[in-house]
């Protein structure tokens, strides 16, 4: 396996955008990258796509060509990666794959969702189905409730109050106002993300992520030739991507979950650093409790004790470890095919120090982590400064 | 297999008001995974007609009935004979 690199990168704005399909945001993606990166459409060897559902979302499938030939690439291995909200993070994981194995030298990696043009409880219909839709779906399980039925256990195994929950919103929504691409940039109070509209007890509306549309990209090649390109690369120190079971009933302890612990372990070992290296972390928010038990299963902090570090302030900007700088999926926005790579992109910003009023004081080694469903797929990628 | 194995104890619980399209019409509802007595794990429905037959953590479920796939429970003290009279949680 050989040394890779992220050399451009590419987002959309992530938003409400009626006048915008799922083509156009991830072809604008795809050139932010390639312009990023200094790369011609002609130079790309494969492209992989992450997207959820866009079947079911705008009625479209067979995207990766649908996308790829409008992005200008010819004749080219073009495929969509599903894994619920890790399909980015999983084409990530498989483009550095073909790229560290010696396969290809320039790919593209994007991810997009369009999910907008629904109506809520359709979305939350569609959302459901990344679930085990013959038993929990079936019973009702939406995916606000999946994670509240682990937030109303954490609680109870590790006295995390909804304050805490809170905290977490609170200090997303503080990033996010300063993301100029985030779908919600409204700063909140404690007060208000605790007196917000129910969803599912005890999770109210500012607990759980966007419904947004947004793509992103990146383009990565070995580390031996990132420097022909841009000096602006970030090194790939490793991805590793886990699974487990689908359903959450059929978890022993569902306050942990073991995909991430597994794939945070893995992409500790493959990178040669450990939690306490970590300098800026994006974690998937897509409800507050995840944010807090990533920051557990990740080894940042003792198990139970995620709702008391973000409470005392220590994943804000200016903490011991800033989380979710960019606003996170809460208050950024969570198109969820885009979520991967969008948060790539968002760290590759953080080690270049192009985070402009969100930078982070040190920014040597950053840490993203992608999950699926309530925790069927996780994909974790470290990455350093050139 | 007796109505009695299929008893348990909430694992976890929530109320949902934010319901997928087919379920619209039941939402609020109280969804929750026990613990069965025979062992195992299952995602119910319980059946509440008001906050005092909410179950939490720790209490105890009787089987009710499965409709139409989903198993539906109650809290021994509530009285509701079927799913089918049940109205949304207010």
């Amino acid at each position: 396996m050989r040394p890779v690199a992220v050399i451009g990168i590419g987002k959309t704005a992530f938003g409400a955008f009626p006048d915008r399909d799922l083509r156009s945001l991830a072809v604008e993606s795809v050139g932010h990258a390639l312009a990023d990166a200094n790369v011609t459409p002609a130079a790309v060897q494969a492209f992989y796509l992450g997207n959820f559902a866009g079947p079911s979302f705008v009625g479209q499938n067979h995207l990766a060509p649908y996308v790829g030939t409008a992005a200008g690439f010819e004749n080219i291995p073009c495929t969509r990666f599903e894994d619920a909200c890790a399909s980015s993070g999983s084409a990530f994981f498989h483009a550095w794959q073909s790229v560290a194995a010696g396969i290809y030298d320039v790919v593209v990696a994007a991810g997009v969702e369009k999910m907008t043009s629904q109506s809520t409880p359709r979305v939350t219909e569609i959302l459901a189905g990344a679930g085990d839709m013959a038993g929990e779906g079936r019973a009702g399980a939406t995916f606000p409730a999946l994670f509240a039925m682990i937030a109303r256990r954490h609680m109870h195994q590790y006295g995390t109050t909804r304050e805490q929950l809170a905290a977490v919103a609170v200090k997303n929504h503080a990033n996010g106002a300063k993301n100029p691409l985030a779908h919600m940039r409204k700063v909140i109070t404690l007060e208000q993300a605790l007196a917000g509209k129910p969803i599912a007890e005890p999770l109210t509306v500012y607990d759980c992520s966007l419904i947004s549309d947004g793509a992103a990209a990146v383009v990565i090649v070995p580390l031996d030739r990132a420097a022909r390109y841009t000096s602006r690369f970030a090194r790939v120190l490793s991805v590793a991507q886990t699974s487990d079971h689908v359903a959450l009933d059929t978890k022993k302890d569902i306050t942990v979950f073991p995909a991430v612990k597994t794939a945070g372990e893995k992409a500790y070992a493959m990178a040669g650093v450990g939690p306490n290296d970590i300098e800026v972390a994006e974690l998937h928010d897509c409800f507050t409790i995840a944010e807090i038990i990533a920051s557990e299963d990740l080894g940042f902090v003792p198990k139970g004790q995620g709702g008391k570090f973000a409470e005392a302030g220590c994943s804000a900007i200016n903490g011991r470890l800033p989380i979710n700088t960019s606003g996170g999926l809460k208050s950024k926005g969570h198109p969820v095919g885009a979520t991967g790579v969008g948060q790539i992109c968002d760290i590759v910003m953080q080690l270049r120090g192009d985070a402009g009023e969100r930078q982070v004081a040190r920014h040597r080694i950053g840490l993203t982590e992608n999950l699926g469903g309530s925790g069927a797929t996780c994909v974790v990628s470290i990455l350093a400064a050139a | 297999m007796s109505a009695e194995s299929r008893n348990g104890i909430v694992y976890t619980e929530t109320v949902v008001f934010a319901p997928p399209e087919q379920y619209a019409a039941d939402a609020p509802y109280q969804l929750a995974i026990i613990d069965l007595e025979r062992g195992g794990r299952l995602t119910v429905r319980i059946l509440a007609n008001s906050p005092q037959e909410r179950a939490q953590i720790g209490d105890r479920v009787v089987f009710v009935e499965e409709r139409d796939g989903v198993s539906y429970y109650r809290k021994p003290a509530t009285a509701i004979e079927t799913s089918e009279t049940a109205k949304p949680l207010t």
